[in-house]
């Protein structure tokens, strides 16, 4: 499991806007990753390119590389479906579909594809609950809708949902910024507990959780409206946080703007 | 400094929090009073007849209860009342020929209606005797709404998804988006002229249930196509995007996830379009013809339906007719009703929890 993604000169445009500008930073298996910047800085968008999301919006492309292993994810002959059963993605909001059950979210990407047998998806659903430790909280009522769960269980569904289908990388879009900090905590706990597993990038607005949960740290800003995002610099956490090289990066980890 | 310095005593404090309000009575003793006062205008005046008093005293009502309330509560509760009144009349007002035709119909349909009603048919019976029923025009627009809804509502449906999943707002969407906001407003009579001239004229087709069912369907579409639309254009795109993200496919996404969630809206606008059709009388006469005797195949002959029943009877002008018109016309109200039930409860079985 787990895999490394380096990324080359990556221009992402929507329509004619560019937004953002020659990216190049590599994301180490095993490990959390975490983009920070202040917000229209082209962080999410750099994530959602890491799988294919990006070009769900209309009129979104990209110019560079992404490579996955060895392996270029934008490859003429690179279907964008398996791409994103490769490596996953939790968005902001939690969004369990509305019309499932508890148990029916979290097989959502297997059963919708093909048909499993039944004891099959039982202990997916049990490993992937557990893995994302809802599985003693859900266990006694895995038929009740996904929706009827706190905002934190809610989130830890989608991850359970997302861990299904045994990706190699775990994308995270602000994971944690709709949630209460108690849940909040169980969250970070949890990505603790994956990076063992997973290779983990985490888009945040908050210093303290990236200083908390990541390994290395890229902080991305952007010059001004209508211009592109960049990124500034990346680094081990532990740098990025004590000694930035760059003195916008300072700035914003100390509070002095964004 | 100056604003937070100024004290104010006890009274003071009370004066500026407390509203003085008319008491509870007096919306009454206003009506009655204007009624009174109308009555009163009535006997001594010329202006009389019982929809002018009517009048009268409405204004009389809303004239003192909007200067009594301006004197005692000031201002913005005199615009208040004057306000509520009036969205309590046009509410009143709307309601009134509804409960009215649902009245009347009922009354008036009661005569002639029973289980016989319901059993039989016209054969044989003469248009000055009372007897005889529905049943073969019950059986002919069961069967007709049920061949337009089979061709009207996955047509409508398939194009709502084309236009939200698949257009984009490209050209042929925005055309195709255009042309159903047209034919929303389509004179019923003009699509049974349609399939009148196209089908039957032209093709060969033969007037019958099923020429009758195809009019109903094309004005089936444009709702049904207008309310999935909106239905599915209500579905979060984090739903969409969450299902992408766990590397389903589109069409997968758009089967087990959008439509699921709309499902409810879905329903509910195709079952109203079922019920639109269902009175239509227009094109139905244009492309079956009449008959007083039961035709269960709609594909061969004449078929008899609720609405051209209705028509007939009324066309045969003796009382006996007029009666089963009005009954007719009391079925007719009562399927409809049923469909609607019958959608609100599918609806609910499948709502999202």
């Amino acid at each position: 499991m787990a895999k490394r993604i380096d990324v080359s000169d990556l221009n992402v445009y929507y329509g004619s806007f560019m937004a953002v500008e020659g990216v190049t930073l590599t994301v180490e298996p095993r490990a959390v990753t975490a983009f920070i910047g202040p917000s229209g800085c082209g962080k999410s968008t750099v994530l959602r390119t890491l799988n294919r999301m990006h070009e769900v919006t209309p009129g979104a492309r990209i110019e560079g590389k992404i490579l996955l292993d060895h392996e270029d994810i934008y490859g003429a002959d690179i279907d964008p479906v398996n791409v994103r059963s490769t490596i996953g993605m939790v968005f902001q909001k939690p969004n369990p579909f509305p019309t499932m059950s508890i148990y029916d979210n979290v097989v959502a990407g297997i059963k919708l594809k093909k048909r499993t047998k039944r004891a099959e998806l039982d202990s997916v659903v049990e490993a992937s609950l557990r893995g994302a430790n809802l599985w003693e909280e859900v266990k006694d009522r895995l038929d009740r809708p996904g929706s009827g769960l706190s905002g934190g269980q809610q989130q830890r569904l989608c991850i359970a949902r997302a861990i299904a289908i045994e990706p190699q990388v775990l994308l995270m879009d602000e994971p944690c910024s709709a949630l209460d900090p108690i849940s909040t905590l169980a969250i970070e706990e949890l990505i603790h507990e994956l990076k063992q597993q997973y290779t983990i990038v985490i888009v945040t607005h908050n210093m303290q959780q990236a200083a908390r949960v990541s390994d290395t740290t890229a902080f991305f800003n952007i010059a001004g409206t209508g211009k592109p995002g960049k990124l500034i610099e990346m680094d081990s956490t532990q740098k990025i946080f004590n000694a930035p090289g760059e003195k916008s990066t300072e700035d914003y980890i100390s509070g002095r703007f964004g | 400094m100056a604003i937070s310095e100024r004290r104010i005593t006890d009274d003071e404090l009370h004066e500026l929090l407390a509203q003085r309000r008319l008491p509870r009575w007096s919306g009454l003793a206003i009506a009655a009073a204007s009624i009174a006062g109308a009555i009163l205008l009535a006997l001594t005046t010329a202006v009389s007849g019982n929809a002018g008093t009517a009048i009268v005293a409405f204004l009389l009502y809303v004239g003192l209860q909007t200067g009594i309330s301006f004197r005692i509560e000031g201002r913005r509760y005199a615009v208040d009342r004057l306000a509520s009144t009036f969205l309590v009349s046009a509410l009143v007002a709307a309601l009134v020929p509804l409960v009215s035709i649902l009245l009347t119909v009922l009354i008036r349909g009661l005569n002639a209606f029973s289980v016989g009603f319901l059993t039989s048919t016209m054969r044989n019976v003469s248009p000055r005797r009372p007897g005889g029923g529905i049943l073969h025009a019950l059986i002919g627009t069961i069967e007709q709404v049920a061949i337009a809804a089979l061709i009207g509502i996955p047509l409508g449906v398939l194009a709502a998804v084309y236009l939200v999943e698949y257009g984009n707002r490209s050209r042929l969407a925005r055309a195709v988006s255009f042309f159903v906001d047209v034919m929303t407003g389509i004179p019923s009579i003009v699509a049974g002229l349609f399939v009148y001239t196209a089908l039957i004229l032209t093709l060969g087709l033969p007037r019958s249930g099923f020429a009758a069912a195809i009019s109903l369907a094309i004005l089936m579409i444009p709702v049904v196509v207008r309310s999935t639309e909106e239905m599915l254009r209500l579905v979060p795109n984090e739903l969409r995007e969450a299902s992408y993200a766990l590397a389903v496919p589109k069409y997968l996404t758009i089967l087990r996830i959008v439509i699921p969630t709309a499902s409810t809206g879905i329903i509910t606008g195709a079952m109203l379009a079922v019920a639109r059709v269902t009175g239509e009388t227009a094109p139905l006469l244009l492309t079956t013809f009449l008959t007083q005797s039961t035709n269960a195949n709609p594909f061969v002959g004449p078929q008899a339906s609720l609405p051209t029943y209705v028509w007939d009877q009324i066309g045969s002008g003796t009382t006996a007719s007029i009666d089963r018109a009005w009954a007719g016309a009391l079925a007719l109200i009562l399927l409809v009703m049923i469909l609607n039930l019958s959608a609100r409860l599918i609806a609910r079985a499948s709502r999202v929890k």
